[in-house]
């Protein structure tokens, strides 16, 4: 599904060029769960960000489902992006003054689809998430598990390849982080390939394996045996 | 621009963030508002002192000679040119059409009328019936001149209100014989001229007596005429000088003179003053529209203050957009079709509130000077349209910038 190959990025600053990542080699297949770890400053938010065409690789190929992901221009990659990814972000990144079912169904919209059918789609998701009931609740209204929760589904409306999510539980208690987590697992039990960027160990134990970067380079790549999270019962 | 789905992601957009719509649209609103009360009393001014000056505004034409000073055609200067019966007649029959108060003047210099033991001097002028008219004089006692009083060559006078009082104070006038330059004539009429005693120191004789009487042979001193009203006042000074230019260089050519001399003959018209006046509205308008224009260029400094500012708020939210796959032109565009959509209703607003106060109590203000104020419509649904053309390209290019951002960076902004 994901193929990389010595992929190097800097980031010029000042008169420094820091070197974040400096030659990863990557592969992820189809249905995977894999928990990316590291230290702040390792790379692993400059890796999913460059996986999530919302940054440019120096050096390096990449290639996502068969397709070469390379000099992008921003409409390509918004295509791209639209088309082949979801995006679960630290900070949620709803639209403040959009209810739970519109923030769902906006990637639908930039897919062209009808309302009625967008609408639909993002009840289904939002059901799946468990927060049909807080459709019309908008962002500001719900607590940061549910906000969570409503990304993840807006994420999946798109009907994405890959799940790419930035410290998802970052802003969350442990609690509504397990609630999350067990959200993203049941998605992976479905077949979905899930990435995820955490630097907390039980979140990363609970995903199928777990690449640990330092100072921008893979020091180890291992699967795990899966911590599944114990059902809870939604709000 | 059709499209349904877009226009619903503008309502709701628009819905949801009320403050926003509202400042934006208040600022364009007011801006035409403004404007178009402004551009409306300045057309209320002129309507104004139009009003105020056409009523005693006479549309006088006047012609008179004087000594060459320029050689023209190997004559000398320093000639002094005389009009004749035959210039006036020839001029009436070539303006016939145009002039409707006609008259030449031959004056009499050295005036000085006696009535028993009083006496005074005065302008004493040989006129045809029309110069009442001209002078705009009328009548207290008696009647004016006619036309049989010139063909007969009648010895009468027509004595100014000052006239009569100094030569016979509160009496009877009527049938006297006065003496000009000891030559009896009998006084036929007294009037009043709203010129005042200057106007009112003259006497009036038919002017073949004044030529036969005062051996003047065929001259003119000088001509008066007034125009034919026409439609428009604006129109009345463009006849106005156009005539009176005609009529000089007419009489300049007759009379072998330099086209630009103007000691030798020379015109006045009462409505190139009236002009001078309507330069000075016309001054005014351009202020108005000056300080229009200034109005419009701060409502569009407004529109894009707050487009700036709508971008800058919105950068997290174009971030967003883009990652979850919106193309850049679909987020300048969605910007672009928002700010358009509410300047446009925005500015129609302020131009129908405005123009219908205008419409409302435009013809009941009753202030001098300021009559009717109202305000040209293309005039201002320009103006809306400039208004929003400028917020749509002050909105473009922070837009554009928005657009090319990377969605990550946009996504970095809190």
């Amino acid at each position: 599904m994901i193929e990389i190959t010595d992929l190097h990025k800097s980031y010029v600053m000042g008169t420094n060029t820091l070197h974040v990542l400096k030659g990863i080699d990557f592969t992820v297949n189809e249905g995977e769960l894999v928990a990316i770890m590291g230290s702040s400053g390792s790379g692993k938010s400059t890796l999913l960000n460059i996986l999530g065409m919302l940054d440019e690789a120096d050096q390096g190929t990449y290639t996502l489902d068969g397709t070469l992901i390379h000099n992008l221009n921003e409409k390509i990659a918004a295509r791209y992006r639209n088309k082949f990814l979801g995006f679960v972000f630290q900070s949620f990144n709803l639209i403040s003054y959009k209810n739970a079912l519109e923030n769902v169904a906006m990637p639908l919209y930039y897919q062209g689809a009808k309302r009625n059918e967008r609408n639909e789609k993002a009840m289904h998701y939002l059901e799946k998430v468990g927060l049909a009931e807080w459709a019309t609740h908008l962002p500001n209204e719900l607590s940061g598990g549910q906000k969570q929760r409503v990304a993840i589904a807006r994420a999946l409306a798109s009907e994405p390849k890959v799940l790419l999510a930035d410290e998802p539980t970052g802003a969350l208690d442990s609690t509504t982080s397990y609630e999350v987590m067990e959200i993203i697992q049941s998605i992976n039990d479905e077949g979905k390939t899930i990435l995820i960027v955490t630097h907390e160990d039980d979140i990363a134990h609970m995903c199928k394996r777990i690449v640990n970067l330092k100072d921008g380079v893979i020091i180890d790549d291992s699967k795990i045996s899966q911590v599944r999270v114990k059902a809870t019962s939604h709000v | 621009m059709f499209n349904i789905e877009r226009w619903q992601e503008i309502f709701e957009t628009i819905r949801k963030n009320k403050l926003r719509t509202f400042l934006t649209g208040l600022s364009v609103a007011s801006g035409i508002f403004i404007l178009v009360i402004l551009l409306g009393f300045g057309q209320g001014m002129t309507n104004g002192v139009a009003k105020e000056f056409e009523e005693d505004a006479a549309n006088r034409i006047i012609v008179w000679t004087g000594v060459t000073t320029v050689e023209h055609k190997g004559l000398n200067p320093g000639r002094f040119i005389e009009l004749r019966n035959e210039d006036y007649d020839l001029l009436i029959k070539k303006y016939e059409d145009d002039l409707e108060f006609k008259s030449s003047v031959y004056r009499i210099w050295s005036g000085v009328a006696t009535y028993k033991n009083e006496s005074g001097s005065y302008r004493v002028e040989g006129v045809f019936p029309d110069y009442q008219f001209i002078e705009n004089a009328s009548l207290t006692a008696g009647r004016f001149l006619n036309y049989d009083d010139h063909n007969g060559y009648e010895k009468v006078i027509v004595i100014g209100h000052k006239v009569y009082k100094d030569l016979f104070g509160n009496k009877e006038a009527i049938g006297e014989q006065v003496q000009i330059s000891g030559i009896n004539f009998k006084v036929i009429g007294v009037y009043s001229d709203p010129g005042g005693e200057r106007e009112e120191s003259r006497i009036f004789l038919p002017l073949s007596t004044s030529q036969r009487v005062f051996n003047g042979g065929n001259k003119v001193r000088n001509m008066g005429f007034t125009l034919k009203p026409q439609a428009t006042f604006q129109q009345a000074v463009q006849h106005s000088i156009a005539i009176s230019n005609e009529i000089e260089s007419f009489l300049k050519e007759r009379h072998i003179v330099a086209p630009e001399d103007d000691s030798a003959i020379d015109s006045w018209n009462s409505l190139e003053e009236a002009k001078r006046y309507y330069d000075l509205m016309d001054m005014i308008k351009l202020f108005f529209w000056v300080v229009g224009i200034c109005t419009i260029i701060a409502g569009v400094v407004g529109v894009s203050n707050i487009m700036l500012i709508i971008v800058k708020e919105r950068t997290k939210e174009i971030g967003i957009r883009k990652a979850i796959g919106a193309q850049p032109w679909s987020i300048i565009g969605m910007i672009l079709h928002e700010s358009i959509f509410v300047t446009a209703i925005a500015g129609f607003l302020g131009l129908i509130f405005s123009m219908a106060l205008l419409e409302v109590i435009g013809p009941n203000i009753e202030i001098d000077y300021i009559v009717n104020p109202s305000v040209n419509f293309n005039v201002a649904i320009t103006t809306v349209f400039v208004l929003i053309i400028a917020g749509a390209l002050a909105g473009f290019f922070p837009a554009w910038r928005a657009a090319r951002i990377k969605p990550i960076e946009a996504l970095r902004e809190e």
